[in-house]
């Protein structure tokens, strides 16, 4: 049952290249939605999918090695959501079918790449699902072939090239010590010897391979300029998921079932998510560029997303996985509404831009809920992700941590304000006088972000031991 | 055991003239030297399946891919190709020291190194492991490709002339 | 095991491949470089370990992967080209900040 979430969006992509293309463009858009909202919805109902159907015929046929947890049921319904945004979001962008039919396919193929990443429970098969997600991101980034975009598109090629050949090095000498692949086999072995040189190698290129996909500073060279050189609908779809599922996810993952929570390893870790939390913060705060600020604004969020992984406890992993879930809605939120105003305004210059609010209301004003949920403001969903990151921070003994993490909030903040003031208040620049609000394409998506990321905020301390109580199988596994 | 060692040494004989040589022409050609030597070393360790694929790929297609690649793109002037040339050298010429060093110190390091390594003795042959364990790489090998096909189509369409 | 020294020496020829070269296409070759050298890693991760029929399923794998990766590369290359003339990468610097 859980490999048909992987074959599923593959086998659609399939069925709709079969020879009757006519009819198929015109259905694609809607089967894309459908399997979208089904995984969510399998995610969501517990009898729903996962347990109930049983295809015993396919487990004889196909010999599929998959596992489900907290923390990837987590990330399936995100994986969902945003992939449904991004395919709204973009079809109010490409207006040529051809062109909407290859990105609705390049699309169900990304989400067909990330399900295998989080249903994996092999460290080699983990690898060939996250290229495939890389691939289709290439594809994404460079899809208008516009020249600003086919740089960032290389740079992005390159440094994951880069990324993955750490990996692969790092999987060899796993292979090497443990003589498999599967993550139990590794874990045992690992445990069998005493820390020694290749084991330690091996993790630290690992880890590395890691915080470039992540998009962790230093190694964040490639993220601004791929996220905002990127198409609309793609900035949203990367920035949304696909940078956590192939970074942050895979990192939180080998931790858990291989590597362990080390005392080196958690201070690295600590060390490397406040710098992130902290300089991506303030390099937003100097951007002109609408989507060059969110993209650091991302930086600093996964930032924020590492130093609770940090701390190795239960409270810690399931703040970083709220976040996580946060992020994705509020960031999804926040780049569609950058796409609405530039495809309103044609430009992405925050200093040209000015009192938007009054000509597109409901930009603005979802926009302020992403913004406020971003940086932390109750009663929206942030607070919680970010308060739970920071106690699990106290608690864990990192105080001053946790001192950095509330400064990181402020300068969150900070910059968020300067942002809604300089875009959506104040004074309306007089060449945009008749400017519309975004099509309903766009704003649907945009309401029911903000709407969840409202809800999630209101109603989840009732369900809040739950959902954390549920990570400790996830550190005990 | 010693013809091992020749052979490594060709490879990375064959690796530093890809990088230092002048035209991207032979740059593409000595890619397909190294995979083809990479392929002898990999026939010497019995791993028949993998040298197989390398050599028809790696030694094949990719550098028919680069050199339709540098083909279709257009070359410098004479003067600039000399100048190039000449800051070429400057750049690469320390690149064959720092080999040697390098490699001189790690076969020093070597003696002193010892790790615990398993060593376990599988009967299965590549085929089968391939086929019947690994059935998820598999697929993932397919959807990669479905989704090479639409990279391809994607990014080498021509563009429609702007209205 | 001495191919691991081979392997380092492939990895450093690889970076340096990349980081010294102002051609987009020399990059690519760079990459190549950086792939084989840890395929021969796995295939020496193998031998060591008796388990070579896993190491070889890994290598399929990868080269078929690498095979999709450099096809998308070289049309984003043809992409570049067709704008600037030229395949010059400090041309293309206009991404900022």
């Amino acid at each position: 049952m859980h490999a048909l979430l992987i074959l599923v969006p593959f086998l659609g992509s399939f069925i709709l290249n079969l020879p009757f293309r006519k009819v198929n463009k015109r259905l694609s858009f809607g089967v894309c939605a459908a399997l979208f909202l089904l995984q969510m919805a399998v995610i969501l109902i517990p009898d729903f999918g996962l347990n109930k159907i049983n295809p015993a015929a396919l487990a004889n046929i196909f010999n599929f090695d998959l596992g489900v947890d907290a923390l990837s049921k987590v990330m399936l319904f995100c994986i969902g959501l945003v992939a449904l945004v991004t395919l709204c979001t973009n079809s109010l962008f490409l207006k040529d079918s051809d062109d909407k039919f290859n990105f609705i396919n390049v699309l169900l193929i990304a989400v067909s790449g990330m399900n295998g990443i989080v249903l994996a429970k092999d460290i080699f098969s983990l690898y060939v699902f996250l290229e495939i997600t890389a691939v289709a991101s290439f594809i994404l980034i460079a899809f208008n072939r516009e020249e600003l975009g086919l740089e960032g598109a290389f740079k992005y090629i390159l440094l994951s090239s880069i990324a993955t050949v750490l990996m692969i090095a790092g999987i060899a000498l796993f292979f090497l010590v443990s003589g498999s692949t599967h993550f139990a086999a590794i874990h045992s072995a690992l445990l069998a010897q005493d820390k020694s040189l290749l084991i330690n190698l091996a993790i630290a290129l690992f880890v590395s391979a890691l915080f470039i996909k992540g998009g962790l500073m230093p190694f964040h060279g490639w993220l601004p300029d791929a996220y905002s050189s990127a198409p609309a609908a793609s900035s949203v779809f990367l920035a949304g998921i696909v940078t956590k599922a192939a970074g942050v996810y895979v990192l939180i993952r080998i931790l858990v079932s291989i590597a362990g929570f080390s005392l080196t390893l958690k201070s690295v870790l600590l060390f490397v998510g406040a710098f992130s939390a902290i300089i991506g913060a303030i390099a937003a705060l100097t951007q002109t560029d609408f989507k060059r600020m969110l993209s650091y604004s991302s930086i600093s969020q996964i930032g924020y997303i590492i130093l609770g992984v940090g701390t190795g406890t239960v409270l810690g992993l399931a703040g970083a996985a709220l976040h996580i879930f946060n992020h994705a809605v509020f960031k999804s939120l926040l780049f569609m509404n950058s796409a609405a105003v530039e495809k309103a305004l044609g430009t992405r210059d925050i200093s040209k831009m000015g009192g938007l609010g009054s000509q597109m209301p409901v930009t603005g004003l979802t926009s302020v809920l992403g913004s406020l949920s971003c940086a932390g403001i109750p009663p929206l969903a942030g607070f919680w992700s970010k308060l739970i990151i920071i106690i699990a921070l106290w608690s864990a003994g990192f105080k001053t941590y946790a001192v950095i993490a509330i400064l990181g909030s402020v300068l969150t903040l900070a910059y968020f304000l300067s942002l809604q003031r300089s875009v959506f208040f104040g004074k309306l620049n007089a060449e945009f006088k008749n400017i519309k609000e975004a099509g309903f394409s766009l704003l649907f998506p945009m309401i029911l972000l903000g709407v969840i990321t409202l809800g999630v905020g209101i109603f989840l301390p009732l369900v809040l031991d739950k959902f954390i109580l549920s990570f400790n199988a996830v550190l005990g596994g | 055991m010693f013809l091992d060692l020749i052979i490594l040494i060709l490879l990375v004989i064959a690796a530093l003239w890809t990088v230092m040589t002048r035209s991207l022409l032979r740059a593409s050609l000595g890619l397909a030297l190294v995979s083809a030597i990479l392929t002898l070393i990999m026939f010497n360790m019995d791993a028949s399946l993998a040298a197989v694929f390398e050599l028809s790929v790696c030694a094949g297609l990719i550098p028919v891919l680069f050199i339709s690649v540098i083909s279709l793109t257009q070359p410098l002037t004479f003067k600039e190709a000399v100048e190039h040339m000449r800051s070429r050298m400057a750049r690469f010429w320390e690149l064959p020291l720092i080999v040697l060093i390098l490699g001189v110190i790690l076969v020093l390091l070597s003696a002193k190194f010892k790790a615990k390594l398993p060593a376990l003795e599988t009967q299965a042959s590549a085929r089968f492991v391939l086929w019947h364990l690994r059935q998820l790489d598999l697929l993932g090998q397919i959807i990669i490709l479905f989704g090479g096909v639409f990279g391809v189509a994607v990014l080498f369409k021509e563009r429609k002339k702007r209205g | 095991m001495v191919s691991a020294i081979f392997v380092v020496l492939l990895l450093v020829i690889g970076i340096y491949c990349i980081l010294a070269t102002y051609n987009l296409i020399r990059v690519l070759i760079g990459v190549e470089i950086l792939i084989k050298a840890v395929t021969l890693l796995i295939i020496a991760a193998g031998r060591q370990n008796g388990n070579m029929a896993l190491a070889q399923a890994m290598v399929v794998s990868i080269i078929v992967i690498e095979v999709v990766i450099m096809t998308i590369a070289v049309g984003v290359v043809l992409g570049i080209h067709r704008y600037n003339n030229s395949l010059d990468s400090r041309k293309i610097r206009k991404l900022k900040g």
